[in-house]
């Protein structure tokens, strides 16, 4: 699905990911992890296009991605905080991204699963952080691709809505799709992961699932155990 | 990239500014031909205000449009489009709208004065050309100055300080080189050095097609000469395009490398 080479970016001195490497393949939840500063939004906008980076190389699908675009259709990207063009009203936005697109889409099926039709003649800047959260999600999963990349998808939900949250990904998971998230919150980790990719300085310092983790880092607890992985190289 | 096109211009038809400038203009237009109640006169006119102020709004709309969608961009960036139609779609959207609001601004009033039935017809259409243009180029120039900073700040202070070097001390420069080298045959150079700044060159243009290069004395004679063939007005329309191509050439190339 995903096969990163030799990545490197830096933004002037400052080397945010140095050689790096990443195989993800076949459907799952994989979670991408490290401290902040860590480089895992680089690393997603890398593979999403947006970063263009220093050196190496990032396939998509077997494709590589430089100079294309087209892959982009395959990709459903939830971007971290939900900044939309603020004199959009969330009808407008959800036809224009559709319009975009060209794709079949479910938005209104996702606009009843989260309660947004009170909300859909608003406009995005008068709309709460949640509210907009929901509305990244509504535009994020509306659309059926292989590839999902969630940027913390559970920043400002309330329980409720984490909870359709959580099903609406597992879902997308039995049908087999891949999908990427980054988080800080260890429990939503450890309830939808399949594999864990850490990243510590630029670099991928431990891929493999929960309990490999805890095996190697002598810890019973989840969230021990990923603190123990940074104190770890601390020591080191 | 007509799809950006079209969301760009929607979007700038909605927000308030394109209608405070059409207004302007429409005021403008009106007020002058009241004043002046004679077209040619109030061409001239006319123009004095446009090559002075349509680079100016060019600039400051141009940079703020940039800084204030970058949301919209981003959201873009992330779907399936070519990052060189996401820059050229906004960037005709806001240099579209501006060019509408000119036209259809100074448009109306001439035209209820009756421009069709009078000989100034000509100066006025190359007036409003002109004034495309220069909308054209200095909406990509700001566009570039925004793209190559992050800081809002020193994006707007570069963008108004290029807008001022162009139309007021790019003059002062040239003028004073006027002076200090008067010895020498100056006929090549100040033709270059008007060629080279588009505000130079759209008041140039306008004031030979005015038939008013009388006023400009021996400098005037030499223009008359090179401008006032069709020669020259060949060059000076490949200028202006020129100087329209090369900020947007530059616009997509730098947006193909930066991150966002």
């Amino acid at each position: 699905m995903i096969q990163i080479e030799n990545l490197h970016k830096r933004f002037g001195k400052n080397k945010v990911l140095t050689n790096l490497d990443l195989d993800i393949h076949g459907s799952g939840i994989f979670a991408v992890l490290g401290p902040n500063g860590s480089g895992k939004t680089t690393l997603i906008k890398c593979i999403l296009g947006m970063v263009i980076p220093s050196s190496g190389d990032i396939e998509v699908q077997g494709k590589t991605i430089k100079k294309h675009w087209k892959y982009r259709q395959e990709i459903n990207y939830l971007p971290q905080i939900a900044n939309f063009p603020g004199n959009l009203r969330v009808k407008e936005l959800i036809r224009m991204i559709k319009d975009l697109r060209q794709k079949q889409s479910k938005e209104e099926e996702l606009i009843k699963l989260f309660g947004l039709e009170p909300f859909l003649d608003k406009k995005l800047s008068t709309l709460s952080g949640g509210t907009k959260q929901k509305v990244n999600i509504v535009l994020t999963f509306m659309f059926d691709s292989p590839l999902l990349i969630l940027d913390e998808p559970t920043t400002g939900l309330d329980p409720g809505s984490l909870i359709k949250l959580k099903e609406l990904i597992l879902q997308e998971k039995n049908k087999g799709k891949t999908i990427l998230i980054t988080t800080h919150i260890m429990q939503f980790v450890e309830e939808m992961s399949d594999e864990i990719v850490y990243l510590l300085e630029g670099n991928i310092f431990f891929k493999g699932n929960v309990k490999q983790l805890m095996t190697r880092t002598n810890q019973t607890d989840f969230e021990h155990a990923i603190a123990a992985i940074s104190t770890q190289t601390t020591d080191a | 990239m007509l799809k950006i096109l079209k969301y760009s211009f929607y979007d700038l038809m909605r927000s308030r500014w394109s209608y405070v400038y059409f207004l302007f203009y429409l005021a403008l237009g009106f007020v002058l031909l009241f004043l002046n109640n004679d077209l040619s006169k109030a061409v001239i006119t006319l123009m004095n205000v446009i090559i002075v102020l349509v680079p100016l709004i060019g600039t400051i709309f141009g940079v703020m449009y940039f800084y204030n969608s970058k949301e919209f961009t981003e959201l873009l960036l992330a779907q399936p489009l070519k990052r060189s139609s996401i820059f050229l779609g906004q960037y005709l959207g806001v240099a579209g709208s501006l060019t509408l609001s000119l036209i259809l601004g100074l448009g109306i009033p001439f035209i209820l004065y009756g421009l069709f039935r009078s000989d100034a017809i000509w100066d006025f259409s190359l007036l409003l050309v002109t004034g495309a243009f220069l909308t054209f180029i200095f909406v990509a120039l700001s566009f570039n100055i925004a793209l190559s900073n992050e800081n809002k700040i020193k994006g707007f202070g570069y963008a108004v300080l290029l807008w001022l070097f162009l139309a007021v001390i790019y003059d002062g420069l040239f003028l004073m080189s006027l002076i200090l080298f008067e010895e020498y045959p100056l006929d090549s150079f100040s033709l270059a050095a008007i060629l080279l700044n588009p505000i130079d060159l759209s008041r140039t243009l306008i004031l030979l097609k005015l038939d008013i290069s009388a006023l400009l004395g021996y400098t005037g004679a030499i223009f008359k000469q090179f401008f006032g063939t069709n020669k020259g007005l060949v060059v000076s329309i490949l200028m202006l395009i020129l100087w329209t191509i090369l900020p947007i050439w530059r616009l997509v190339y730098k947006s193909k490398r930066k991150d966002f």
